[in-house]
Protein backbone atom coordinates (compact mmCIF):
# COMPACT_ATOMS: atom_id res chain seq x y z
CA UNK A 1 0.00 0.00 0.00
CA UNK A 2 2.49 2.42 0.84
CA UNK A 3 5.04 1.59 -1.65
CA UNK A 4 2.65 2.22 -4.42
CA UNK A 5 1.84 5.40 -2.61
CA UNK A 6 4.88 6.69 -3.13
CA UNK A 7 6.00 5.58 -6.42
CA UNK A 8 2.64 7.40 -7.90
CA UNK A 9 4.03 10.38 -5.66
CA UNK A 10 7.03 10.32 -7.65
CA UNK A 11 5.99 9.75 -10.51
CA UNK A 12 3.29 12.87 -10.63
CA UNK A 13 5.95 15.43 -11.65
CA UNK A 14 5.63 13.32 -14.96
CA UNK A 15 2.48 13.16 -16.48
CA UNK A 16 3.14 10.63 -19.12
CA UNK A 17 4.51 8.26 -16.62
CA UNK A 18 1.57 9.12 -13.82
CA UNK A 19 -1.16 8.22 -17.04
CA UNK A 20 1.02 4.94 -17.66
CA UNK A 21 1.65 4.24 -14.65
CA UNK A 22 -2.75 4.68 -13.49
CA UNK A 23 -3.54 2.30 -16.65
CA UNK A 24 -0.71 -0.45 -15.86
CA UNK A 25 -2.46 -0.60 -11.99
CA UNK A 26 -5.71 -0.77 -13.65
CA UNK A 27 -4.65 -3.81 -15.58
CA UNK A 28 -3.09 -5.50 -12.67
CA UNK A 29 -6.46 -5.08 -10.92
CA UNK A 30 -8.69 -6.29 -13.44
CA UNK A 31 -6.04 -9.12 -14.10
CA UNK A 32 -6.07 -10.15 -10.36
CA UNK A 33 -9.66 -9.97 -10.84
CA UNK A 34 -9.79 -12.93 -13.42
CA UNK A 35 -7.64 -14.89 -11.68
CA UNK A 36 -9.51 -14.58 -8.41
CA UNK A 37 -12.74 -15.56 -10.12
CA UNK A 38 -11.12 -18.26 -11.79
CA UNK A 39 -9.20 -19.40 -8.47
CA UNK A 40 -12.65 -19.19 -6.72
CA UNK A 41 -15.03 -20.88 -9.35
CA UNK A 42 -12.16 -24.19 -8.85
CA UNK A 43 -11.67 -23.98 -5.47
CA UNK A 44 -16.01 -23.97 -5.22
CA UNK A 45 -15.51 -27.32 -8.11
CA UNK A 46 -13.37 -28.92 -5.86
CA UNK A 47 -15.81 -28.19 -2.49
CA UNK A 48 -18.90 -29.60 -4.74
CA UNK A 49 -17.04 -32.85 -5.52
CA UNK A 50 -15.78 -33.21 -2.46
CA UNK A 51 -19.53 -32.73 -0.60
CA UNK A 52 -20.83 -35.07 -3.04
CA UNK A 53 -18.48 -37.34 -2.55
CA UNK A 54 -19.20 -37.32 0.99
CA UNK A 55 -22.83 -37.88 1.06
CA UNK A 56 -22.11 -41.27 -0.79
CA UNK A 57 -19.17 -42.69 1.33
CA UNK A 58 -19.16 -43.89 5.25
CA UNK A 59 -19.91 -42.92 7.99
CA UNK A 60 -23.28 -41.08 7.52
CA UNK A 61 -24.17 -39.32 10.63
CA UNK A 62 -28.17 -40.21 10.56
CA UNK A 63 -28.68 -38.02 13.54
CA UNK A 64 -27.23 -34.95 12.14
CA UNK A 65 -29.24 -35.76 8.82
CA UNK A 66 -32.21 -36.47 10.74
CA UNK A 67 -31.98 -32.80 12.35
CA UNK A 68 -31.38 -31.08 9.26
CA UNK A 69 -34.35 -32.71 7.50
CA UNK A 70 -36.53 -31.68 10.26
CA UNK A 71 -34.91 -28.44 10.55
CA UNK A 72 -34.51 -27.47 6.78
CA UNK A 73 -37.64 -29.11 5.66
CA UNK A 74 -40.58 -28.90 8.54
CA UNK A 75 -39.30 -25.29 10.35
CA UNK A 76 -39.38 -23.95 6.45
CA UNK A 77 -42.97 -25.01 6.16
CA UNK A 78 -44.47 -22.00 7.71
CA UNK A 79 -41.93 -19.67 5.14
CA UNK A 80 -42.97 -21.43 1.84
CA UNK A 81 -46.46 -22.58 2.38
CA UNK A 82 -47.28 -18.56 3.24
CA UNK A 83 -45.54 -17.70 0.37
CA UNK A 84 -47.31 -20.64 -1.57
CA UNK A 85 -50.59 -19.59 -0.71
CA UNK A 86 -50.70 -15.94 -1.21
CA UNK A 87 -48.39 -16.27 -4.70
CA UNK A 88 -51.47 -18.71 -5.76
CA UNK A 89 -54.06 -16.36 -4.71
CA UNK A 90 -52.91 -12.80 -6.49
CA UNK A 91 -51.93 -15.12 -9.56
CA UNK A 92 -55.74 -15.70 -9.44
CA UNK A 93 -56.56 -12.04 -9.01
CA UNK A 94 -54.03 -11.04 -11.70
CA UNK A 95 -54.60 -12.97 -14.50
CA UNK A 96 -58.79 -12.63 -13.70
CA UNK A 97 -58.21 -8.93 -14.58
CA UNK A 98 -56.36 -9.73 -18.12
CA UNK A 99 -58.49 -12.68 -19.01
CA UNK A 100 -61.68 -11.12 -18.24
CA UNK A 101 -60.52 -8.40 -21.39
CA UNK A 102 -60.72 -11.37 -23.78
CA UNK A 103 -63.69 -13.33 -21.99
CA UNK A 104 -61.04 -16.02 -21.45
CA UNK A 105 -61.94 -16.15 -17.78
CA UNK A 106 -61.80 -20.22 -17.57
CA UNK A 107 -58.21 -20.14 -18.72
CA UNK A 108 -57.88 -18.70 -14.86
CA UNK A 109 -57.37 -22.49 -13.66
CA UNK A 110 -54.27 -22.87 -15.98
CA UNK A 111 -52.42 -20.23 -15.67
CA UNK A 112 -52.12 -21.25 -11.61
CA UNK A 113 -51.43 -24.44 -11.70
CA UNK A 114 -49.20 -24.16 -14.65
CA UNK A 115 -47.27 -20.94 -13.18
CA UNK A 116 -46.92 -22.34 -9.29
CA UNK A 117 -46.03 -25.92 -10.39
CA UNK A 118 -43.45 -25.04 -12.98
CA UNK A 119 -42.11 -21.58 -11.81
CA UNK A 120 -43.31 -20.17 -8.90
CA UNK A 121 -43.69 -22.64 -6.24
CA UNK A 122 -39.58 -24.07 -6.98
CA UNK A 123 -38.18 -20.59 -7.57
CA UNK A 124 -40.01 -19.05 -4.38
CA UNK A 125 -39.84 -21.92 -2.23
CA UNK A 126 -35.97 -21.82 -3.05
CA UNK A 127 -35.16 -18.27 -2.92
CA UNK A 128 -37.18 -17.95 0.59
CA UNK A 129 -35.03 -21.12 1.82
CA UNK A 130 -32.02 -19.36 0.50
CA UNK A 131 -33.00 -16.41 2.81
CA UNK A 132 -33.58 -18.71 5.90
CA UNK A 133 -31.43 -22.27 5.96
CA UNK A 134 -28.32 -20.73 3.47
CA UNK A 135 -27.66 -18.08 6.06
CA UNK A 136 -27.79 -19.99 8.86
CA UNK A 137 -25.93 -22.98 7.18
CA UNK A 138 -22.99 -20.52 6.05
CA UNK A 139 -23.41 -18.68 9.98
CA UNK A 140 -23.29 -21.69 11.86
CA UNK A 141 -20.63 -23.36 10.05
CA UNK A 142 -18.48 -19.88 9.94
CA UNK A 143 -18.94 -19.87 13.40
CA UNK A 144 -17.25 -22.93 14.20
CA UNK A 145 -14.51 -22.08 11.80
CA UNK A 146 -13.79 -18.86 13.22
CA UNK A 147 -14.04 -20.64 16.76
CA UNK A 148 -11.56 -23.34 15.44
CA UNK A 149 -14.70 -26.42 16.03
CA UNK A 150 -13.57 -27.14 12.61
CA UNK A 151 -9.63 -27.40 13.62
CA UNK A 152 -11.02 -29.33 16.82
CA UNK A 153 -13.56 -32.11 14.33
CA UNK A 154 -10.30 -32.63 12.61
CA UNK A 155 -8.02 -33.39 15.25
CA UNK A 156 -10.94 -35.63 16.70
CA UNK A 157 -10.47 -37.76 13.84
CA UNK A 158 -13.45 -36.59 12.69
CA UNK A 159 -14.38 -35.54 8.47
CA UNK A 160 -16.25 -32.03 8.45
CA UNK A 161 -17.27 -32.48 5.10
CA UNK A 162 -18.41 -35.63 6.22
CA UNK A 163 -20.14 -34.68 9.76
CA UNK A 164 -21.04 -30.99 8.84
CA UNK A 165 -21.61 -30.46 5.36
CA UNK A 166 -22.96 -34.27 3.69
CA UNK A 167 -25.54 -33.96 6.15
CA UNK A 168 -26.99 -30.42 5.45
CA UNK A 169 -26.63 -31.62 1.48
CA UNK A 170 -28.75 -34.62 1.62
CA UNK A 171 -31.56 -33.20 3.87
CA UNK A 172 -31.34 -29.85 1.45
CA UNK A 173 -31.43 -32.14 -1.80
CA UNK A 174 -34.41 -34.27 -0.53
CA UNK A 175 -35.98 -31.57 1.55
CA UNK A 176 -36.83 -29.02 -1.31
CA UNK A 177 -39.05 -31.03 -3.42
CA UNK A 178 -41.32 -32.07 -0.96
CA UNK A 179 -41.82 -28.45 0.25
CA UNK A 180 -42.38 -27.49 -3.44
CA UNK A 181 -45.12 -30.39 -3.74
CA UNK A 182 -46.62 -29.19 -0.57
CA UNK A 183 -46.20 -25.74 -1.85
CA UNK A 184 -47.58 -26.91 -5.09
CA UNK A 185 -51.05 -27.75 -2.99
CA UNK A 186 -51.50 -24.74 -0.97
CA UNK A 187 -50.33 -22.72 -4.18
CA UNK A 188 -53.69 -23.98 -6.45
CA UNK A 189 -55.64 -23.89 -3.22
CA UNK A 190 -55.28 -20.22 -2.74
CA UNK A 191 -56.15 -19.52 -6.78
CA UNK A 192 -59.14 -21.67 -5.62
CA UNK A 193 -59.83 -20.03 -2.93
CA UNK A 194 -59.84 -16.46 -4.83
CA UNK A 195 -61.40 -18.09 -7.70
CA UNK A 196 -64.46 -19.34 -6.19
CA UNK A 197 -65.15 -17.53 -3.25
CA UNK A 198 -64.29 -13.87 -4.81
CA UNK A 199 -64.36 -14.14 -8.15
CA UNK A 200 -67.84 -15.87 -8.77
CA UNK A 201 -66.27 -19.49 -9.72
CA UNK A 202 -67.93 -23.10 -9.76
CA UNK A 203 -65.73 -25.20 -7.63
CA UNK A 204 -66.10 -28.07 -9.77
CA UNK A 205 -65.31 -26.70 -13.01
CA UNK A 206 -62.35 -25.10 -11.56
CA UNK A 207 -60.99 -28.30 -9.78
CA UNK A 208 -61.95 -29.53 -13.31
CA UNK A 209 -59.94 -27.24 -15.45
CA UNK A 210 -57.27 -27.68 -12.87
CA UNK A 211 -57.01 -30.81 -13.13
CA UNK A 212 -57.35 -31.31 -17.13
CA UNK A 213 -54.26 -29.47 -17.93
CA UNK A 214 -51.82 -30.57 -15.54
CA UNK A 215 -49.06 -33.12 -16.77
CA UNK A 216 -46.96 -34.90 -15.15
CA UNK A 217 -44.06 -32.81 -16.72
CA UNK A 218 -44.96 -29.41 -15.05
CA UNK A 219 -44.74 -31.11 -11.46
CA UNK A 220 -41.98 -33.52 -12.19
CA UNK A 221 -39.74 -30.38 -13.77
CA UNK A 222 -40.85 -28.27 -10.55
CA UNK A 223 -39.62 -31.20 -8.10
CA UNK A 224 -35.80 -31.28 -10.28
CA UNK A 225 -35.72 -27.70 -10.14
CA UNK A 226 -36.32 -27.92 -6.54
CA UNK A 227 -33.69 -30.60 -5.49
CA UNK A 228 -31.27 -28.66 -7.82
CA UNK A 229 -32.12 -25.63 -5.76
CA UNK A 230 -31.97 -27.01 -2.28
CA UNK A 231 -28.60 -28.67 -3.08
CA UNK A 232 -27.46 -25.11 -4.22
CA UNK A 233 -28.74 -23.37 -1.07
CA UNK A 234 -26.63 -25.65 1.46
CA UNK A 235 -23.73 -26.03 -0.99
CA UNK A 236 -23.15 -21.92 -1.07
CA UNK A 237 -24.37 -22.38 2.93
CA UNK A 238 -21.62 -24.64 3.57
CA UNK A 239 -18.56 -23.41 1.29
CA UNK A 240 -19.10 -19.99 2.28
CA UNK A 241 -19.12 -21.03 5.99
CA UNK A 242 -16.17 -23.62 5.64
CA UNK A 243 -13.86 -20.89 3.73
CA UNK A 244 -14.92 -18.15 6.36
CA UNK A 245 -12.79 -15.23 6.93
CA UNK A 246 -11.43 -14.77 10.30
CA UNK A 247 -13.83 -13.19 13.39
CA UNK A 248 -17.15 -11.58 13.43
CA UNK A 249 -17.10 -9.72 10.18
CA UNK A 250 -16.00 -13.38 8.17
CA UNK A 251 -19.18 -15.05 9.60
CA UNK A 252 -21.28 -11.61 8.44
CA UNK A 253 -19.44 -11.81 4.93
CA UNK A 254 -20.19 -15.81 4.80
CA UNK A 255 -23.94 -15.08 5.69
CA UNK A 256 -24.01 -12.28 2.78
CA UNK A 257 -21.96 -14.15 0.09
CA UNK A 258 -23.93 -17.66 0.74
CA UNK A 259 -27.98 -16.21 0.15
CA UNK A 260 -26.93 -13.61 -2.64
CA UNK A 261 -24.99 -16.09 -4.38
CA UNK A 262 -27.41 -19.20 -3.67
CA UNK A 263 -30.40 -16.39 -4.73
CA UNK A 264 -28.74 -15.59 -8.19
CA UNK A 265 -27.53 -19.32 -8.90
CA UNK A 266 -31.13 -20.26 -8.50
CA UNK A 267 -32.36 -18.05 -10.75
CA UNK A 268 -29.40 -19.01 -13.61
CA UNK A 269 -30.48 -22.38 -13.21
CA UNK A 270 -34.05 -22.13 -13.16
CA UNK A 271 -33.67 -20.70 -16.53
CA UNK A 272 -31.11 -23.15 -17.72
CA UNK A 273 -33.36 -26.31 -16.20
CA UNK A 274 -36.61 -24.88 -17.63
CA UNK A 275 -34.93 -24.82 -20.92
CA UNK A 276 -33.78 -28.88 -20.51
CA UNK A 277 -37.35 -29.80 -20.15
CA UNK A 278 -39.29 -27.82 -22.59
CA UNK A 279 -37.96 -26.90 -25.34
CA UNK B 1 23.30 -16.28 18.32
CA UNK B 2 20.88 -18.04 16.15
CA UNK B 3 23.24 -20.98 16.02
CA UNK B 4 22.65 -24.78 16.79
CA UNK B 5 19.07 -24.56 16.74
CA UNK B 6 18.29 -28.42 16.73
CA UNK B 7 17.10 -30.07 20.11
CA UNK B 8 18.59 -33.15 20.66
CA UNK B 9 19.84 -34.71 17.43
CA UNK B 10 18.75 -38.53 18.46
CA UNK B 11 16.43 -38.80 15.24
CA UNK B 12 15.58 -42.28 16.09
CA UNK B 13 14.10 -41.25 19.80
CA UNK B 14 12.11 -38.22 18.70
CA UNK B 15 8.37 -38.65 18.25
CA UNK B 16 7.75 -35.48 16.70
CA UNK B 17 9.90 -33.78 14.72
CA UNK B 18 9.60 -30.49 12.83
CA UNK B 19 12.49 -30.11 9.85
CA UNK B 20 12.89 -26.38 8.39
CA UNK B 21 9.07 -25.99 8.53
CA UNK B 22 7.75 -22.77 6.47
CA UNK B 23 4.54 -21.04 6.71
CA UNK B 24 3.62 -17.16 5.11
CA UNK B 25 0.14 -15.63 5.12
CA UNK B 26 0.42 -13.48 1.95
CA UNK B 27 3.69 -11.61 2.55
CA UNK B 28 3.31 -12.12 5.92
CA UNK B 29 6.30 -14.83 6.80
CA UNK B 30 4.92 -16.13 10.19
CA UNK B 31 7.16 -19.49 10.56
CA UNK B 32 11.07 -19.18 9.08
CA UNK B 33 12.49 -22.40 9.11
CA UNK B 34 11.69 -24.07 12.66
CA UNK B 35 13.58 -26.57 13.76
CA UNK B 36 12.17 -28.97 16.53
CA UNK B 37 12.09 -32.26 17.81
CA UNK B 38 10.42 -33.41 20.78
CA UNK B 39 12.32 -36.94 22.45
CA UNK B 40 9.38 -39.44 23.06
CA UNK B 41 7.98 -39.14 26.59
CA UNK B 42 9.30 -35.50 26.99
CA UNK B 43 7.63 -32.30 27.57
CA UNK B 44 8.92 -29.47 25.52
CA UNK B 45 7.64 -26.14 26.53
CA UNK B 46 7.80 -23.12 23.21
CA UNK B 47 7.59 -19.87 24.86
CA UNK B 48 7.46 -16.92 23.16
CA UNK B 49 5.84 -13.26 22.29
CA UNK B 50 2.45 -12.56 21.22
CA UNK B 51 1.22 -12.86 18.03
CA UNK B 52 5.13 -14.59 16.99
CA UNK B 53 3.48 -17.72 15.44
CA UNK B 54 3.55 -19.94 18.04
CA UNK B 55 -0.62 -21.15 17.17
CA UNK B 56 0.49 -21.55 13.70
CA UNK B 57 4.06 -23.52 14.70
CA UNK B 58 1.22 -25.99 16.40
CA UNK B 59 -1.45 -26.57 13.80
CA UNK B 60 1.66 -26.92 11.05
CA UNK B 61 3.08 -30.06 13.64
CA UNK B 62 -0.45 -31.38 13.89
CA UNK B 63 -1.51 -30.63 10.01
CA UNK B 64 -4.12 -28.66 10.35
CA UNK B 65 -2.18 -26.40 8.17
CA UNK B 66 -0.28 -27.47 5.18
CA UNK B 67 3.08 -25.96 5.46
CA UNK B 68 4.82 -23.93 2.47
CA UNK B 69 7.91 -26.14 2.84
CA UNK B 70 9.48 -28.59 5.42
CA UNK B 71 8.70 -31.19 7.18
CA UNK B 72 6.95 -32.78 9.55
CA UNK B 73 7.91 -36.43 10.93
CA UNK B 74 5.83 -38.26 13.96
CA UNK B 75 7.66 -41.49 14.94
CA UNK B 76 9.94 -40.99 11.87
CA UNK B 77 7.21 -41.30 10.00
CA UNK B 78 6.80 -37.88 7.39
CA UNK B 79 3.29 -36.49 7.40
CA UNK B 80 3.48 -33.79 5.70
CA UNK B 81 1.50 -34.51 2.60
CA UNK B 82 -1.21 -36.87 4.13
CA UNK B 83 -4.49 -37.05 2.70
CA UNK B 84 -7.60 -36.47 5.11
CA UNK B 85 -7.96 -40.39 5.86
CA UNK B 86 -4.76 -40.84 6.56
CA UNK B 87 -4.65 -37.79 8.81
CA UNK B 88 -7.45 -39.08 10.17
CA UNK B 89 -6.09 -42.11 11.70
CA UNK B 90 -2.77 -40.16 12.39
CA UNK B 91 -4.84 -38.12 14.48
CA UNK B 92 -5.65 -40.79 16.93
CA UNK B 93 -2.69 -40.70 18.32
CA UNK B 94 -2.99 -36.77 18.63
CA UNK B 95 -4.67 -34.82 21.39
CA UNK B 96 -4.69 -31.09 20.98
CA UNK B 97 -5.84 -28.29 23.47
CA UNK B 98 -7.16 -25.23 21.27
CA UNK B 99 -6.16 -21.75 22.86
CA UNK B 100 -9.74 -20.80 22.57
CA UNK B 101 -11.22 -23.78 24.06
CA UNK B 102 -12.77 -24.80 20.64
CA UNK B 103 -15.73 -26.27 22.32
CA UNK B 104 -18.57 -27.57 19.77
CA UNK B 105 -21.94 -25.51 20.91
CA UNK B 106 -24.17 -27.45 19.82
CA UNK B 107 -23.25 -30.58 22.23
CA UNK B 108 -23.50 -30.63 25.97
CA UNK B 109 -19.86 -30.90 28.18
CA UNK B 110 -19.89 -34.98 28.34
CA UNK B 111 -20.33 -35.14 25.01
CA UNK B 112 -17.64 -32.71 24.11
CA UNK B 113 -15.79 -34.27 26.44
CA UNK B 114 -16.28 -38.26 24.50
CA UNK B 115 -16.86 -37.02 21.22
CA UNK B 116 -13.37 -38.91 20.17
CA UNK B 117 -14.25 -41.84 22.31
CA UNK B 118 -17.71 -41.86 20.51
CA UNK B 119 -16.39 -41.23 16.82
CA UNK B 120 -13.64 -43.69 16.74
CA UNK B 121 -14.82 -46.44 19.18
CA UNK B 122 -17.57 -48.82 20.11
CA UNK B 123 -18.39 -47.92 23.24
CA UNK B 124 -21.60 -47.51 24.61
CA UNK B 125 -22.88 -44.02 25.61
CA UNK B 126 -23.38 -44.67 29.18
CA UNK B 127 -19.74 -46.19 29.06
CA UNK B 128 -18.51 -42.64 27.36
CA UNK B 129 -20.50 -40.50 30.01
CA UNK B 130 -18.63 -42.11 32.88
CA UNK B 131 -15.24 -41.65 31.21
CA UNK B 132 -16.36 -37.94 30.53
CA UNK B 133 -17.28 -37.63 34.21
CA UNK B 134 -13.98 -39.09 35.03
CA UNK B 135 -11.64 -36.96 32.80
CA UNK B 136 -13.84 -33.62 34.10
CA UNK B 137 -13.17 -34.63 37.63
CA UNK B 138 -9.79 -34.76 36.66
CA UNK B 139 -9.79 -31.16 35.46
CA UNK B 140 -11.54 -30.02 38.44
CA UNK B 141 -14.69 -29.99 37.37
CA UNK B 142 -18.15 -31.22 39.33
CA UNK B 143 -20.45 -33.48 37.11
CA UNK B 144 -23.44 -31.75 37.52
CA UNK B 145 -22.21 -29.51 34.41
CA UNK B 146 -21.82 -32.85 31.97
CA UNK B 147 -25.29 -31.68 30.98
CA UNK B 148 -25.11 -28.37 30.76
CA UNK B 149 -23.56 -26.55 27.38
CA UNK B 150 -20.68 -24.88 26.48
CA UNK B 151 -21.93 -20.82 26.54
CA UNK B 152 -22.94 -21.62 29.86
CA UNK B 153 -19.58 -21.96 31.19
CA UNK B 154 -17.28 -19.52 32.42
CA UNK B 155 -14.50 -18.92 29.52
CA UNK B 156 -12.02 -21.01 32.50
CA UNK B 157 -14.32 -24.21 32.86
CA UNK B 158 -14.60 -23.83 28.94
CA UNK B 159 -10.51 -24.30 29.05
CA UNK B 160 -10.77 -26.85 31.73
CA UNK B 161 -13.35 -28.95 29.68
CA UNK B 162 -11.16 -28.29 26.43
CA UNK B 163 -8.31 -29.78 28.17
CA UNK B 164 -10.27 -32.35 29.29
CA UNK B 165 -11.38 -33.80 26.15
CA UNK B 166 -7.63 -33.33 24.84
CA UNK B 167 -6.74 -36.11 27.03
CA UNK B 168 -10.30 -38.23 26.82
CA UNK B 169 -8.65 -40.86 24.51
CA UNK B 170 -5.33 -40.97 26.14
CA UNK B 171 -3.36 -39.65 23.12
CA UNK B 172 0.11 -40.35 22.54
CA UNK B 173 0.81 -37.33 21.55
CA UNK B 174 -0.97 -34.13 23.26
CA UNK B 175 -0.30 -30.24 22.35
CA UNK B 176 -1.65 -27.73 24.53
CA UNK B 177 -1.82 -24.20 23.30
CA UNK B 178 -1.37 -22.06 26.20
CA UNK B 179 -3.07 -24.45 28.94
CA UNK B 180 -3.08 -21.93 31.50
CA UNK B 181 -3.86 -18.49 30.26
CA UNK B 182 -7.13 -17.29 32.01
CA UNK B 183 -7.22 -19.61 35.28
CA UNK B 184 -6.08 -18.42 38.85
CA UNK B 185 -2.85 -19.40 40.25
CA UNK B 186 -4.06 -22.23 41.68
CA UNK B 187 -6.16 -23.94 38.95
CA UNK B 188 -3.21 -23.39 36.67
CA UNK B 189 -0.86 -25.32 38.93
CA UNK B 190 -3.58 -27.90 39.12
CA UNK B 191 -3.50 -27.54 35.27
CA UNK B 192 0.03 -27.68 35.37
CA UNK B 193 0.30 -30.74 37.83
CA UNK B 194 -2.65 -32.84 35.17
CA UNK B 195 -0.24 -32.07 32.05
CA UNK B 196 2.47 -33.40 34.24
CA UNK B 197 0.62 -36.48 35.03
CA UNK B 198 -0.14 -37.15 31.66
CA UNK B 199 3.44 -37.66 30.61
CA UNK B 200 4.24 -39.86 33.47
CA UNK B 201 0.94 -41.88 33.40
CA UNK B 202 0.56 -42.00 29.84
CA UNK B 203 4.11 -42.14 28.85
CA UNK B 204 2.63 -39.57 26.61
CA UNK B 205 5.05 -36.87 24.89
CA UNK B 206 3.84 -33.39 25.19
CA UNK B 207 4.56 -30.22 23.23
CA UNK B 208 3.02 -27.40 25.31
CA UNK B 209 3.29 -23.20 24.18
CA UNK B 210 3.03 -20.76 27.24
CA UNK B 211 3.56 -17.09 28.34
CA UNK B 212 3.48 -18.51 31.86
CA UNK B 213 6.95 -18.91 32.75
CA UNK B 214 6.04 -20.47 36.20
CA UNK B 215 4.08 -23.22 34.25
CA UNK B 216 6.94 -23.62 31.99
CA UNK B 217 9.61 -23.88 34.55
CA UNK B 218 7.20 -26.65 35.95
CA UNK B 219 6.21 -28.78 33.21
CA UNK B 220 9.11 -28.75 30.81
CA UNK B 221 11.67 -30.85 30.25
CA UNK B 222 13.35 -28.94 27.34
CA UNK B 223 12.35 -25.04 26.55
CA UNK B 224 12.64 -23.53 23.55
CA UNK B 225 12.20 -19.40 22.45
CA UNK B 226 10.16 -18.53 18.89
CA UNK B 227 11.14 -15.16 17.83
CA UNK B 228 10.52 -13.89 14.42
CA UNK B 229 9.59 -17.10 12.78
CA UNK B 230 12.88 -18.90 14.45
CA UNK B 231 14.20 -21.26 17.05
CA UNK B 232 16.59 -18.24 18.43
CA UNK B 233 17.26 -20.96 21.29
CA UNK B 234 16.44 -23.81 23.27
CA UNK B 235 17.60 -26.01 26.32
CA UNK B 236 16.58 -27.98 29.18
CA UNK B 237 14.18 -26.23 31.68
CA UNK B 238 17.05 -25.76 34.30
CA UNK B 239 19.20 -23.73 32.04
CA UNK B 240 16.64 -21.08 30.92
CA UNK B 241 17.48 -18.68 33.52
CA UNK B 242 21.44 -18.72 32.87
CA UNK B 243 20.98 -18.87 29.07
CA UNK B 244 23.32 -16.39 28.21
CA UNK B 245 20.49 -14.91 25.33
CA UNK B 246 19.53 -11.55 25.62
CA UNK B 247 16.30 -12.29 24.48
CA UNK B 248 15.65 -14.82 26.51
CA UNK B 249 16.41 -13.15 29.40
CA UNK B 250 14.38 -10.19 28.29
CA UNK B 251 11.13 -12.50 27.94
CA UNK B 252 12.09 -14.61 31.34
CA UNK B 253 12.37 -12.24 33.34
CA UNK B 254 8.98 -9.77 31.40
CA UNK B 255 11.32 -6.49 30.74
CA UNK B 256 9.78 -4.15 28.46
CA UNK B 257 13.05 -3.14 27.39
CA UNK B 258 15.88 -5.19 25.93
CA UNK B 259 16.60 -6.79 21.93
CA UNK B 260 12.85 -7.75 21.88
CA UNK B 261 10.71 -4.53 20.54
CA UNK B 262 7.24 -4.59 20.72
CA UNK B 263 5.45 -2.98 17.92
CA UNK B 264 3.37 -0.20 19.62
CA UNK B 265 3.08 3.17 19.18
N1 LIG C 1 -5.33 -18.13 9.28
C1 LIG C 1 -4.53 -17.06 9.27
N2 LIG C 1 -4.58 -16.19 8.25
C2 LIG C 1 -3.77 -15.11 8.24
N3 LIG C 1 -2.90 -14.80 9.19
C3 LIG C 1 -2.80 -15.62 10.25
C4 LIG C 1 -3.62 -16.79 10.35
N4 LIG C 1 -3.32 -17.42 11.49
C5 LIG C 1 -2.36 -16.68 12.08
N5 LIG C 1 -2.04 -15.61 11.35
C6 LIG C 1 -1.03 -14.60 11.67
O1 LIG C 1 0.12 -15.26 12.11
C7 LIG C 1 0.72 -14.57 13.18
C8 LIG C 1 0.99 -15.53 14.31
O2 LIG C 1 -0.25 -15.97 14.84
P1 LIG C 1 -0.34 -16.99 16.04
O3 LIG C 1 -1.79 -17.19 16.33
O4 LIG C 1 0.47 -18.19 15.73
O5 LIG C 1 0.34 -16.20 17.22
P2 LIG C 1 0.72 -16.74 18.65
O6 LIG C 1 2.19 -16.79 18.74
O7 LIG C 1 -0.04 -17.96 18.94
O8 LIG C 1 0.21 -15.54 19.56
P3 LIG C 1 -0.60 -15.60 20.92
O9 LIG C 1 0.38 -15.83 21.99
O10 LIG C 1 -1.18 -14.22 21.03
O11 LIG C 1 -1.63 -16.66 20.79
C9 LIG C 1 -0.20 -13.44 13.54
O12 LIG C 1 0.36 -12.25 13.07
C10 LIG C 1 -1.47 -13.74 12.82
O13 LIG C 1 -2.05 -12.54 12.36
MG1 LIG D 1 -1.63 -18.50 19.99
Amino acid sequence: MNDTNVRQRKTAYNPIGFVLMQVLNACTKVGQMILGFFAGVGKLSLFTARGIKSCFTPPFYARHIGRQLVDIGYYSLPVVGLTALFTGMVLALQSYTGFARFNAESAIANVVVLSITRELAPVLAGLMVAGRIGASIAAEIATMRVTEQIDALVTLSTNPFKYLIAPRLIAGTLMLPVLVLIADIIGVMGGYAVSVYSLGFLPESYLRQTWDFLQFIDVFSGLVKAAVFGFIVTLMGCYYGYYSGRGAQGVGSATINAVVSSSILILVFNYVLTQVFFS
Amino acid sequence: MIANTKIGKDGAQAKLVLDNVHKSFGQHHVLDGIDLSVPKGKSLVVIGGSGSGKSVMLKCALGLMQPDSGHVRVDGVDTTEYDTEQRNELMKKFGMLFQGGALFDSLPIWENVAFGLLQNTDISKKDARDVAIDKLRAVGLGSKIADQFPAELSGGMQKRVSLARAIASDPEIIFFDEPTTGLDPIMADVINDLIIKCREDLGATTLSITHDMASARKIADNIAMLYRGKIIWHGKAGEIENSNNNYVDQFVHGRADGPIKMDVA
